[in-house]
């Protein structure tokens, strides 16, 4: 071809058809897909809750196996009695507030603004599950979770999640042996909301005692820890009033 | 007629030892030091790149004539940042769990410097075909040493394989452990890929000593 693809009127309009034709492209991607993305995510996260109240697919050992996508939303219905907004003292019933999005909400009580804080109950043989969300910060990017409490809140599963955490490394937080580590843990610590510790040198590698409100940390993921433990105590002191009432009632 | 001539096979062999992007050219080391604390990652990562690779540089080779040589960075930019972003969006619709795995090497396969350095060194002056096998060469030699640093990372610094205890269990105190081996934890730290790489390099050069730069 003839053209002289040095002059300046070339680049511009080469660099504005590109984007045209680059724009278009991803947007039709983007636009088309968009609804079969979402209907994925909020399927995981049912995934998520159920798997954090112990209703999933796990063998004896090894890896993480959630409840299959196609019953996925029949178990939620099943186990999950009851989904709660609190916002400030008022307590309201709501079927929607799994699909609530913890980073607006915490950017609006940035804002000033009261907060919405998604509560799931959960029932599984006979006794009662208070599932609370958790968003907070790995080395690199969001982390996120599930904790399952029961009420004496006593950790009974959890579920973490991360974006973009070192793979090997940090990103093994969301590793069978790591997660299962919490159970038995209590967020108390006499009536302290301590959380759970990610802890570098507690020396109980196999996490025997479980009234330590600790359990061991993984090998050169420090920052990743730290995120988690900050994430678990600011979780749960969110939710303190709550639980004082669930306490309460015992 | 066979498949590939000899020059073509070239494209394909020399990157993978003689002219490897990591240790001859030094291209990559960024994801090589990130990412390779375990084999899987080291294999998803190497697929990847040899994915958007082969294909960036395809498309960049069509465009070779008409890309303004100006902006030609910003052009091969684009190329492969909505090659990521697309592939990402199909995953995500269609095999999500897949997407969840690779959502972590998207931004690393978008600034890996093998890929840029391809377009620009290769698909800009050479034909589809061969710029696709370049590309298959050079992500292939890349993925080789990253998956050689992915090895031996896992097995000293965590004693597994593709997450299989075959050293047997450190906790337990089973296999190796039972005579009294430990797991070295500073292997599954970053500075320990770069000595990991700097003894490929050792290895390489002494066996080929046309390799060794003049000073």
């Amino acid at each position: 071809m003839a053209v002289n693809t040095d002059k300046n009127s070339y680049t511009v309009i080469f660099a504005a058809v590109m984007v045209v034709i680059v724009g278009s492209l991803l947007a039709f991607f983007a636009s088309s897909l968009s609804e079969k993305i979402q209907e994925n995510e909020r399927l995981e996260k049912q995934q998520n809750i159920l798997y954090a109240m112990g209703v999933n697919e796990n063998q004896d050992e090894g890896s993480v196996n959630f409840v299959s996508t196609d019953k996925v939303a029949g178990e939620f219905e099943k186990y999950i009695t009851e989904q709660l907004v609190i916002e400030g003292d008022k307590i309201t019933k709501d079927d929607k507030a799994y699909l609530i999005d913890l980073k607006k909400q915490e950017t609006e009580a940035k804002a000033g603004k009261t907060r919405k804080l998604p509560l799931f109950i959960g029932e599984k043989d006979g006794s009662k599950y208070y599932i609370i969300p958790m968003r907070g910060k790995g080395l690199w990017d969001a982390i996120w979770g599930f904790v399952a409490l029961d009420n004496n809140l006593v950790v009974k599963g959890v579920y973490f999640d991360h974006k973009g955490e070192t793979p090997g490394l940090g990103a093994n937080i969301k590793q069978r042996y790591f997660m299962d580590d919490f159970t038995g843990e209590s967020i108390l610590n006499g009536t302290e909301y301590a959380g759970i510790a990610v802890a570098k040198g507690n020396n109980d590698p196999t996490n025997e005692i479980k009234d330590d409100n600790e359990v061991d940390a993984l090998a050169g993921a420090t920052i990743t820890g730290n995120g988690l433990s900050a994430m678990i105590k600011e979780s749960v002191n969110l939710y303190k009033s709550y639980l004082e009432s669930i306490r309460a009632k015992n | 007629m066979a498949l590939l001539s000899k020059k073509d096979t070239s494209l394909i062999l020399d990157p993978l030892a003689d002219n490897n992007p990591i240790t001859i050219q030094v291209l990559g080391i960024c994801s090589a030091l990130a990412i390779t604390a375990e084999l899987k990652a080291s294999i998803v990562m190497a697929l990847s790149v040899m994915f958007v690779l082969g294909m960036g540089n395809v498309v960049i080779s069509l465009m070779r004539n008409i890309i303004p040589s100006k902006i030609r960075i910003i052009v091969q930019l684009v190329v492969v940042a909505a090659l990521v972003i697309m592939v990402d969006q199909v995953l995500k619709a269609f095999a999500y769990e897949l997407s969840k795995t690779l959502s972590v090497f998207v931004g690393l396969i978008i600034t890996n410097c093998i890929i840029m350095g391809r377009f620009e060194a290769f698909a800009l002056a050479n034909g589809p075909w061969r710029s696709f096998l370049d590309g298959i060469g050079n992500s292939a030699g890349y993925g080789l040493i990253l998956i050689i640093i992915g090895f031996f990372r896992e097995l000293l610094g965590s004693g597994t394989l593709l997450g299989f205890k075959v050293l047997g269990d450190p906790i337990e105190k089973t296999g190796l452990y039972a005579i009294g081996y430990e797991n070295n934890g500073f292997m599954l730290l970053s500075p320990m890929a770069l000595i990991v790489v700097g003894l490929i390099i050792w290895v390489q050069r002494s066996r080929n000593k046309a390799l060794i730069e003049e000073n």
